[in-house]
C-alpha cells in the first residue's frame, strides 16, 4: 500500500496555520497526522466534507476494532504494513482463553480466576492474557446467558462463542452494553447474528472456514445490514492442512494491504486450540501443538488467538513471541548508558559491565536486585545491541570500555581498579584491560549467576 | 362420509388438487376443512416462508474474488548439500515469497548438532537423548540419524578452540572422517569459533572429506575468508555466509565469496538467529528483507539461508530450573520451536538444531511448503463450539 504523505494530509487542511490545533502550521500538523502522532479532531475548521475525506485517508489499512468497553477493553487490528521492517505492527494479538459453559460452577469460577491472575514479566513489563471466550458446548441458551452474566464481574472483555442465534440473543441480553465480541456469524445464521451485532452495537465475527470467496461475500453482506466492526475468521485447521491456514491468513491480509480490498480490511481470528478437536494425543503434546500453531499466527497476522491451555510453560514462549513481534523497530530497545548502583555502595564495592540493550539490562538489573548485591553496574552504549551482538558489531571493544569508564567518572566512585565483564565478552579481555589499566574478571555467560560470583570471586 | 375420508386419505400427501370441468350451484356455502386439509395448507404456507427466508439469506455477492498472487523477477538459487557417498539434500529454489503462489521445490531441512567432544554443558533435556553417545562424534551422528531421522548433521569440532581441547586441524579433520564412515547423510562442519584457528580446521577438514559437498561454517567478515572459499573450491564443497544482521555486510560477503571463486549455487547465508526473546525480532527483520531482496533480483542475496537455532537453548527461559515457569523439558523443546518456526515462516531455508521433538514439529510444518494451496484434506471443524471438550 502506498504510504499516506503529509503533502497528500496538507492538500486538504484548511492551509489557515490557525494554530489552533496546538501546532504552528497546518504542514506541522500534516506531518503528525500522516505520522499517527495526532488526532484529526484537533482541527476544527474543516467542514464535514473534508473531515470524512481525511478521515478516510488516515484510516489504517486494517480497521481498528475495539472489544469490550472502557477500562474492560481492547482494540485490535489498525496494521499498515506487511512486514514489520517496513513500519510497525500495531496492536498486538489478543489473546483470549476458552472458557466452556458447561462447567460447574466452582470449575467455572477457578477458571475464570485462573485467567485474570496469569501474569509472566518481562523486560519491566507484566505480560498477560487479554479475554475471555464464552463458548456454549452446553447448547443450551440459558446455561450460555448464565455464564455470560457471571462474566460481567470479570476483569476482561468477553467473547460469545455460538453460531446458535437463541443463544447469542439470551447472553447478549445479559451482557449486550458491554461489547462482547460475537462469535459467530457463518452462511447460515448471517441475517440474523448480523441483525444481532446491529441491534447490541458489538462487533462481530464472520467464520468461513478455507473458503475466502465465501469469506469476501460474508463481509460485504453484513456491510449491506450496516454492520461496521467485523473481525474474519478464515479457519484454523491443524495438521496436514496448517499450510492452507498461513495461506489463507497471509492472503487475507495481503488483500487489505496489497490490494486495498474493502471486505478484507479487518482483523483477523486464529483458534489455535482447534488442534485439540478429535486428537487422541496426550495434554502435554496437544499444548506443546497448540503453542506452535500460536506462534505460526502470531507470526503471520492474527489480530486474536483463542487457547484452550493455560499452563504457564505454554503461555512464556507465547508472550514472548507477541513481545517481541509487537516491539516497534523505530524505536531502540535500549536504556541510558552510564553508572546504576545497587545496594548501599562505597570505594570498594564491585564493579560489573553490561550493555544498554533493555533486554540485557533489565535481566541484568533483575538477577542482581533478586540476588541482593551491592555493586555498581556500568553501562555501555551499543546502540541496544546484546553484548554478542555488539562485540561481533564491533559496538563493544576495548576502547569503548576505556571511552565509558572516562565519561562516567567511575574511577573517582572507587578506589579498585577490576571490573567483571559478561561471560560472553571473554575474548575481549585482553584488550579490556590494556585499553583502560583496568583488571578484569570474565563473569558468568547468565547474569543470573553474577550475584553469587561476586560475593564468592570478587 | 367413508367416501369423504377415503377422499381425504387419498389427500393426506397430496401437495394441491386439481378439479377438472367443475360446476357448483348454491345460495349458501359454508365450507369445513378437515383438519388433515388445514394441516397440508398451514405446511404449504410454512413452506412458502421458508423459501422467502432462505431467499432472503442468500449471501450477497461482493464481486470477483482473485488469489492475491504476485509476480517476482528473481528467484533463490538451488544450493545441493552431499555428493559422492552422501544422499544429497537440496536447498532453496524457491520462485516465490508463499506456496499460495508457487510451492516451494525443497522442504526445509532440519540438521542435527553434534560435536566432537562430550558436551557436559549441553541442557539435560537434549543431554537426555544422546547421553549415551556423546564420547564420539560418529554414534552421536548415526543416532540422530537412525533414532531422529535427520537429513543432516552439523559437526562442530568445538575441541579445535584453543580454550577448549586445542585440538590440531588434523584431529578435527579425523572427527569429520569417523562421521563420514558413520553415516550417509550430507554434513555441515563447523569450527570453534575463534577466529584464527577456524580457517585451519575448516581447511583440514575440507580436505578430508573432500567430493562430498559438506557445508563449511561459517565464513564471515572477521576471520581469513579467503582460506575457506578456496578449501571450498578446492575440494568441491559449498560455504556458510555470516553476517551479523545486517543486509549490506551480508551482501559485501558474499560479494567477496563469489570473486572468490564460489558460485551463488554454493553459499547459504546466515544472517545470524537472534532466539526468541533475544533480539529475534531483528532476525524476522534481515531475514525478510534478504529474501524479498533476493526476490526482487538482488542477484547477491539470492541463496538460501541457515539457521543456528540451537541458539534458542542459550536462553534461559529454556534451561534455567524455576518453579514458577514449569519444567524445561517442555520449555526448551518450544522455546527452539518458536525460535525456528518463526524464522521458518520467514524464509529460512535449514536449520541447525538440537531437541528431537523441536526437530520433528519443525519438519512437518515444513514439508506443507512443498504443497499446493488447498491440496489436503480439510478437517471437519463446523462443530467445534459443541464437539471441543
Amino acid at each position: 500500500m502506498v504510504k499516506v504523505t503529509a503533502m497528500d494530509v496538507y492538500k486538504l487542511l484548511p492551509q489557515t496555520n490557525c494554530e489552533k490545533c496546538g501546532e504552528a502550521s497546518c504542514m506541522a500538523f500534516a506531518t503528525k497526522l500522516s505520522e499517527k502522532e495526532v488526532d484529526l479532531s484537533l482541527c476544527t475548521e474543516l467542514s464535514d466534507e473534508k473531515f470524512k475525506k481525511l478521515d478516510d485517508l488516515l484510516a489504517p489499512a486494517v480497521k481498528e476494532i475495539i472489544i469490550g468497553k472502557n477500562d474492560k477493553s481492547c482494540i485490535i487490528g489498525g496494521d499498515e504494513v506487511l512486514y514489520r521492517y517496513e513500519e510497525s505492527y500495531y496492536n498486538q494479538t489478543i489473546i483470549a482463553i476458552d472458557v466452556p459453559d458447561d462447567l460447574d460452577q466452582s470449575d467455572f469460577d477457578d477458571r475464570v480466576k485462573k485467567i485474570e491472575n496469569i501474569g509472566f514479566e518481562r523486560t519491566g513489563e507484566v505480560l498477560t492474557l487479554d479475554a475471555i471466550a464464552l463458548r456454549n458446548k452446553s447448547q443450551n441458551p440459558e446455561k450460555f446467558a448464565k455464564c455470560a452474566k457471571k462474566l460481567k464481574s470479570s476483569k476482561y472483555p468477553v467473547f460469545l462463542l455460538t453460531f446458535d442465534t437463541l443463544a447469542m440473543e439470551a447472553a447478549l441480553k445479559e451482557i449486550g452494553d458491554e461489547r462482547p465480541l460475537i462469535y459467530a456469524a457463518c452462511e447460515d445464521n448471517i441475517y440474523e447474528m448480523g441483525n444481532l451485532a446491529i441491534k447490541y452495537q458489538c462487533p462481530i465475527t464472520v467464520s468461513s472456514p478455507n473458503d475466502l470467496e465465501k469469506m469476501k461475500d460474508m463481509v460485504f453482506t453484513l456491510k449491506s445490514l450496516g454492520v461496521e466492526d467485523i473481525v474474519m475468521d478464515p479457519g484454523t485447521l491443524a495438521g496436514e492442512a496448517i499450510g492452507d491456514t498461513l495461506d489463507n491468513f497471509v492472503m487475507s491480509r495481503r488483500l487489505a494491504i496489497e490490494e486495498k480490498d474493502e471486505n478484507f480490511r479487518y482483523p483477523i481470528l486464529g483458534i489455535p486450540t482447534l488442534v485439540r478437536l478429535n486428537n487422541e494425543d496426550d495434554e502435554i503434546k496437544k499444548s506443546i501443538m497448540e503453542a506452535t500453531l500460536a506462534s505460526t499466527l502470531i507470526n503471520k497476522y492474527a489480530d486474536i488467538i483463542i487457547l484452550k491451555g493455560t499452563e504457564i510453560w505454554e503461555l512464556i514462549p507465547i508472550l514472548t513471541l507477541r513481545q517481541s513481534v509487537y516491539t516497534d523497530p523505530r524505536r531502540p530497545q535500549s536504556v541510558d548508558p552510564g553508572i546504576y548502583e545497587f545496594g548501599e555502595v562505597d570505594k570498594h564495592s564491585p564493579v560489573i559491565l553490561t550493555t544498554n540493550f533493555s533486554l540485557t539490562f533489565y535481566t541484568v538489573e533483575g538477577d542482581l536486585k533478586s540476588g541482593n548485591a551491592t555493586c555498581y553496574l556500568l553501562v555501555l552504549d551499543t546502540v541496544g545491541r546484546a553484548v554478542d551482538v555488539a562485540i561481533a558489531g564491533g559496538q563493544f571493544d576495548g576502547k569503548a570500555v576505556a571511552d565509558l569508564i572516562k565519561d562516567t567518572g567511575i574511577e573517582n566512585n572507587i578506589n579498585t581498579r577490576k571490573m567483571v565483564i559478561p561471560g560472553l565478552a571473554a575474548p575481549l579481555s585482553g584488550e579490556i584491560e590494556d585499553e583502560t589499566g583496568w583488571n578484569v574478571m570474565v563473569g558468568p555467560r547468565d547474569s543470573s549467576a553474577a550475584a553469587e560470583f561476586i560475593a564468592e570471586k570478587f | 362420509m367413508d367416501q369423504i375420508n377415503q377422499l381425504l386419505k387419498l389427500l393426506e400427501n397430496a401437495e394441491s388438487i386439481e378439479i377438472d370441468d367443475f360446476r357448483m350451484d348454491f345460495e349458501e356455502l359454508e365450507i369445513n376443512l378437515a383438519p388433515a386439509i388445514a394441516r397440508t395448507i398451514q405446511q404449504t404456507v410454512a413452506k412458502q416462508e421458508d423459501m422467502k427466508k432462505s431467499m432472503e439469506k442468500t449471501l450477497l455477492k461482493a464481486g470477483e474474488f482473485k488469489l492475491p498472487i504476485k509476480e517476482y523477477s528473481g528467484n533463490i538459487a538451488q544450493v545441493q548439500l552431499g555428493d559422492k557417498s552422501r544422499k544429497p539434500v537440496y536447498l532453496g529454489g524457491q520462485t516465490a515469497l508463499y506456496r499460495f503462489e508457487e510451492p516451494q521445490p525443497n522442504p526445509p531441512v532440519v540438521t542435527f548438532d553434534v560435536f566432537d567432544i562430550p558436551m557436559p554443558g549441553l541442557p539435560r533435556p537434549i543431554r537426555e537423548h544422546f547421553s549415551d553417545v556423546m564420547d564420539s562424534p560418529g554414534e552421536w551422528a548415526k543416532k540422530a540419524v537412525k533414532d531422529y531421522g535427520a537429513n543432516m548433521v552439523t559437526v562442530h569440532l568445538i575441541g579445535t578452540g584453543p580454550k577448549v581441547m586445542d585440538k590440531s586441524p588434523r584431529e578435527g579433520a579425523q572427527a569429520i572422517e569417523e562421521v563420514l564412515q558413520a553415516v550417509d547423510v550430507p554434513l555441515a562442519i563447523g569450527g570453534s569459533g575463534d577466529p584464527a584457528k577456524d580457517p585451519l580446521v575448516l581447511e583440514a577438514a575440507a580436505e578430508a572429506a573432500e567430493g562430498e559437498r559438506c557445508l563449511l561454517a561459517s565464513a564471515s567478515m572477521e576471520l581469513d575468508y579467503h582460506k575457506i572459499a578456496k578449501a571450498a573450491v578446492d575440494y568441491g564443497h559449498a560455504v556458510l555466509s555470516w553476517a551479523i544482521t545486517d543486509l549490506n555486510m551480508q551482501k559485501s560477503l558474499n560479494r567477496y565469496l563469489m570473486k572468490d571463486g564460489l558460485k551463488k549455487e554454493d553459499i547459504v547465508m546466515d544472517p545470524t538467529t537472534c532466539a526468541l526473546g533475544y533480539g529475534i525480532e531483528f532476525s524476522i527483520d534481515v531475514i525478510t528483507r534478504t529474501r524479498l531482496s533476493g526476490l526482487k533480483g538482488d542477484p547477491e542475496l539470492q541463496m538460501p539461508m541457515s539457521s543456528g537455532t540451537t541458539n534458542a537453548w542459550g536462553s534461559r527461559e529454556a534451561w534455567m530450573k524455576k518453579d514458577e515457569w514449569g519444567p524445561t523439558d517442555y520449555r526448551g523443546p518450544l522455546w527452539e520451536i518458536f525460535t525456528g518456526l518463526t524464522l521458518m515462516l520467514n524464509g529460512v531455508d535449514i536449520f541447525m538444531m538440537l531437541h528431537p521433538d523441536s526437530v520433528r514439529i519443525l519438519r512437518e510444518i515444513g514439508e506443507t511448503f512443498t504443497k499446493n494451496y488447498l491440496s489436503e484434506p480439510c478437517p471437519e471443524i463446523e462443530n467445534w463450539i459443541t464437539e471441543l471438550e
